[in-house]
């Protein structure tokens, strides 16, 4: 593994822990659900290990502390909008704490299934305050590459609906009261997310990536640009 | 920021803030029993009490999982639901909130666990400022007597082990508080503390609070008002009722 070190994060950081410390890579698969992520990420992950590179996993509700309790709030829809905010920057925050930081520490490759740019979107649509989450995720680590599927609203409803015959509540941004309609609600609620990303593009530098296209052809330019991302060390 | 009363809220809300063993809760419950008695609408709320995140805040607690961030983080998760879900609609409907402990608290521990004030600060920022607040001001020696005095066996996160201040709890609990206590008085002018002196005894600091809230808070117009004309059809149950607790009278 690279000996080179040199993350950043975006505001303050952690307590105790210094950002020069921070070795390995820290990649973001970013989308909506249906654009591919799971997938991709596990083709990288089969690729990278079988070239020898050690990777570790992360992605939303996925920590040991909170996910539990957010899944249960989330069905209840009962929590409100800087709750909800705060709960998820938690479950961020214990998998940062647990997993990012040591993994990045020891060289290894982080993959990360969605990172703060979906927390933000969501909350950014639902009219949260863009300056309060900044400095609430100020503790995460600047990535070394964020790329972010972009599938057409129409074409996610019909990879929705062909894997769950159903469309997410949450997906759909149902809370929202965008329609009663859940297809109106999720195509509107797409697009308003593709919106958010879009101007939250210029200040985080994703790359976008046209995932209208096969899986494959998708994997093929991934790999491409994270090769050369490891090959600069 | 600004308070409830200058945010054209209804409602106000009084906060105390303290060290443990500085007596802040006795105080609050007696001056709640006070306003109860004078029939103000009252409510009362307590840190780290929403029954929605205390089942994650009680595990991270138990197994020693969290981090200063994760502390942080949680704890104002559990604050934003209260926030949220009955101080902003109790504040609207005009009652007089009473909190047991407030955005204070988090200043003061996160910041003596190494977070950044101004991130802990800019997380809580949704919050209004009190409309009163006093800290409970008592001699480091006495809080801690309080608390150590039975010997309790303290808490994990309680004494600050977390810190690894010292590997003995009561000791490390003593430099934790110390700094916590250090935190509070550099931020009691920013935030307009009321110092109240817990060193006195209990009921003379009651008439202290008390005389300060009637004359920082109009409280009149916070009276319950007579309950609702019933409709007809219920009305007659209330009469009913009403002169058999005067016969009992």
């Amino acid at each position: 593994m690279s000996a080179k070190k040199s993350h950043k994060f975006y505001g303050h950081g952690i307590p105790r822990v210094k950002p020069e410390d921070l070795g390995g890579k820290l990649i973001v698969v970013e989308g909506a659900d249906g654009s591919g992520r799971s997938t991709q990420i596990a083709e990288l992950v089969n690729w990278l290990e079988t070239s020898g590179r050690p990777t570790v996993q992360v992605g939303l509700k996925r920590s040991t502390l909170v996910s539990e309790e957010l899944e249960k709030a989330q069905d209840g829809n009962v929590l409100s909008r800087t709750t909800l905010s705060l709960f998820y920057a938690t479950d961020f925050a214990d998998q940062l704490s647990n997993i990012i930081i040591p993994a990045l520490k020891a060289g290894f490759i982080v993959l990360a299934d969605r990172y703060i740019y979906t927390l933000m979107a969501r909350d950014l649509v639902r009219g949260m305050d863009e300056k309060w989450l900044k400095n609430l995720y100020g503790i995460a680590p600047v990535p070394d590459a964020v790329f972010y599927l972009s599938v057409e609203p129409e074409e996610l409803v019909q990879r929705n609906l062909s894997k769950n015959a159903t469309l997410d509540y949450w997906e759909s941004g149902m809370d929202l009261g965008l329609s009663r309609d859940v297809f109106d609600s999720f195509l509107k609620y797409q697009s308003a997310m593709q919106n958010a990303f879009k101007s939250m593009q210029k200040s985080y530098g994703f790359d976008i990536v046209d995932a209208n296209r096969s899986a494959n052809a998708v994997n093929k330019e991934l790999r491409k640009k994270i090769g050369s991302l490891l090959d600069t060390d | 920021m600004k308070t409830f009363a200058e945010s054209n809220f209804p409602g106000r809300l009084i906060a105390v803030e303290g060290l443990d063993g500085s007596g802040k809760s006795t105080q609050i419950y007696l001056l709640k029993r006070w306003l109860e008695a004078e029939g103000i609408k009252v409510y009362f709320s307590e840190w780290n009490s929403s029954e929605l995140v205390k089942s994650a805040t009680s595990k991270g607690k138990k197994r020693e999982l969290l981090t200063p961030t994760t502390f942080s983080l949680i704890h104002a998760t559990d604050f934003a639901d209260r926030y949220e879900r009955h101080l902003v609609p109790l504040l609207r409907a005009g009652y007089v909130v009473l909190c047991d402990r407030y955005i204070f608290t988090a200043f003061a521990r996160d910041v003596t666990r190494g977070c950044p004030a101004e991130w802990v600060r800019g997380n809580y920022s949704f919050a209004c400022a009190p409309d009163l607040t006093m800290f409970f001001k008592a001699d480091l020696e006495v809080s801690l007597n309080r608390i150590l005095e039975g010997r309790p066996k303290l808490k994990f996160f309680e004494a600050g082990m977390d810190l690894r201040l010292s590997t003995d709890p009561y000791e490390s609990f003593k430099i934790f508080q110390g700094r916590i206590l250090d935190q509070y008085l550099a931020m009691s002018k920013e935030f307009n503390f009321v110092i109240m002196d817990a060193n006195e005894n209990v009921e003379k600091q009651q008439v202290l609070v008390r005389k300060l809230v009637s004359e920082r808070i109009e409280l009149k117009k916070f009276k319950r008002r007579s309950p609702l004309p019933l409709p007809p059809s219920l009305a007659g149950d209330r009469e009913e009722k009403e002169e058999l607790e005067d016969k009992a009278a």
